[in-house]
């Protein structure tokens, strides 16, 4: 499950850290909380703002590192859990529950099986 | 606006009639949906502007028929159809109106041979003519799924040949109850929409006007339009200027929709006369106590204990539980309910976002530690933010109170 976050969402969340940031960290703690109270959870990050990205790939054989994201694109990775559950219906009724739906919201893939 | 929301009733309307004429004779509905659909549709584009026609579904039949024999359709699902559609555009031509099958169609979509979870989206298609994209969306699934159970739903229709006949006295309670939890279904998933849109509450009211219009003596029917009424004349006041949870101990009974409240009365009236309790009209009561406050200022706490005992012991359902506990504690004080939930399964209650929400109050008021607890879990448990910040923000209260 990864949750995605609107670009504006970071700006505010930078902006007004002290105020409505604590109702939302607040908010995923209960949610983390409740995931972890029914079973479900097996792991899972928030993760720093695009401004703190690096990326690097490989162009015409050369490593290109570039301080940002890849895209700027308007949805932005803020975080991710794993979690078991039986199928996609209950995946979703999870994601639902997520304080991201709120600025952004939450792709749900399953783990590739190896 | 209101006119556009004529257009779209008179369009369902007709939609589900036809669907159920065609089907009732083919069982196949997706046949009879197919043959349907893009007159549905230009209907809905078009009547708008032209006006309603005076005989919508003799409009319907045209367009579709016409444009079957443009695309020069004639598969093999749809041949049944076809002729049928030809039968009925011969009776509406001649002045006939259709007999009103909806509420066979009714009883197949909630057809124990149909499984649970997609007979409510099962309803919403064929007798609302609502899409895919837009079910899955309510009910959290993802619409390629959806599409999926739908389509299994009507080959499953047509192959196990499920009647669409009123079935048997015998059977009528379990299938007339089948359809009305299906309904009901439909309005829970639309409760949560406080936006602008408030879709599937809506939809589910309309069904449960053309069960009570197609069943008028039926009093469970009854109960559960006056149970949708009461709830939803309260949508005003379930939530404050800047769009935050008001729970409904502290909503202004000024801002409910009076008139609504009215109608579910005469409906739950109507419905006690037959003297034939159950589950919807127990709840649709309870909900009329509560609506009582605009006129008397107070909650009558023993009349709501007693109206949940009893749907406590009719249906034996978590929810019932909670909400018996609730009232029981309003009554007898925070440990009586506390020990109503304590009796609750840990594996039923675990999930169940309503269960901790209470407790949480009620640990609150017992002066409980565990308060805290309950009130995250509570919060993290629902999918709507503005319950969350609710909790959220009594869960810190609990820290001003010590």
């Amino acid at each position: 499950m990864r949750i995605s976050q609107t670009t504006s969402w970071w700006r505010f969340g930078y902006a007004i850290r002290n105020e409505r940031a604590g109702a939302y960290w607040g908010a995923y703690q209960a949610y983390s909380t409740a995931m972890r109270e029914a079973g479900i959870l097996r792991g899972g990050n928030g993760l720093q703002g695009p401004p703190a990205a690096t990326s690097v790939r490989l162009k015409d054989g050369e490593r290109l590192v570039q301080d940002g994201p890849f895209a700027d694109a308007k949805e932005q990775l803020g975080g991710y859990f794993v979690i078991e559950v039986d199928n996609l219906d209950a995946a979703l009724e999870w994601a639902a529950r997520s304080p991201s739906m709120t600025e952004g919201g939450v792709e749900v893939r399953p783990v590739l099986v190896m | 606006m209101e006119a556009a929301r004529v257009v779209d009733q008179v369009a369902r309307t007709s939609y589900g009639r036809l669907v159920a004429f065609l089907s009732a004779r083919t069982r196949d509905v997706a046949a009879a949906e197919d043959a349907l659909s893009e007159a549905f549709q230009a209907a809905l584009t078009t009547w708008p502007e032209s006006g309603v026609p005076e005989r919508p579904e003799a409009w319907l039949l045209a367009v579709a028929r016409r444009r079957q024999i443009d695309a020069g359709r004639h598969s093999a699902v749809q041949q049944a159809a076809s002729a049928e559609l030809q039968r009925a555009a011969v009776q509406t031509e001649a002045g006939q109106p259709l007999p009103d099958e909806r509420l066979g169609l009714m009883l197949v979509c909630a057809h124990p041979a149909i499984d649970v979870a997609v007979r409510t989206p099962l309803m919403l298609q064929t007798v609302l003519g609502l899409d895919a994209a837009t079910i899955a969306s309510a009910f959290l699934v993802a619409p390629a799924s959806m599409g999926q159970r739908l389509v299994r739903a009507k080959r499953k229709i047509r192959e196990a040949g499920i009647p669409f006949a009123v079935p048997e006295i015998k059977e009528w309670p379990e299938r007339l109850r089948a359809l009305l939890e299906a309904i009901y279904a439909a309005y829970g998933a639309g409760w949560e929409e406080t936006g602008g849109r408030q879709g599937l509450a809506a939809e589910a009211i309309w069904l449960a006007r053309v069960l009570v219009e197609l069943l008028p003596d039926e009093e469970e029917a009854l109960g559960l339009l006056a149970l949708l009424l009461y709830c939803e004349a309260r949508r005003p006041a379930r939530r404050g200027p800047e769009g935050q949870y008001v729970p409904l101990s502290e909503q202004d009974p000024r801002l409910w929709r009076r008139e609504w409240i009215l109608e579910a009365e005469r409906y739950l009236q109507q419905a006690a006369r037959h003297q034939r309790p159950g589950r919807f009209q127990f709840e649709a009561a309870i909900q009329s106590a509560h609506s009582l406050r605009a006129v008397t200022g107070k909650v009558d706490w023993p009349a709501i204990t007693m109206l949940y005992e009893a749907l406590a012991q009719w249906t034996s359902t978590v929810g019932a539980q909670v909400g018996w506990a609730a009232a029981v504690a309003e009554t007898e004080g925070p440990a009586a309910g506390l020990a109503i939930l304590a009796g609750l399964p840990a594996e039923r209650v675990a999930g169940y976002q309503p269960y901790w929400a209470v407790r949480a109050y009620l640990l609150r008021h017992s002066n409980s530690d565990e308060a805290h607890e309950a009130y995250e879990r509570a919060a993290g448990l629902t999918d709507d933010p503005a319950v969350r910040g609710y909790l959220l923000q009594e869960m810190m209260k609990l820290h001003d109170d010590q």
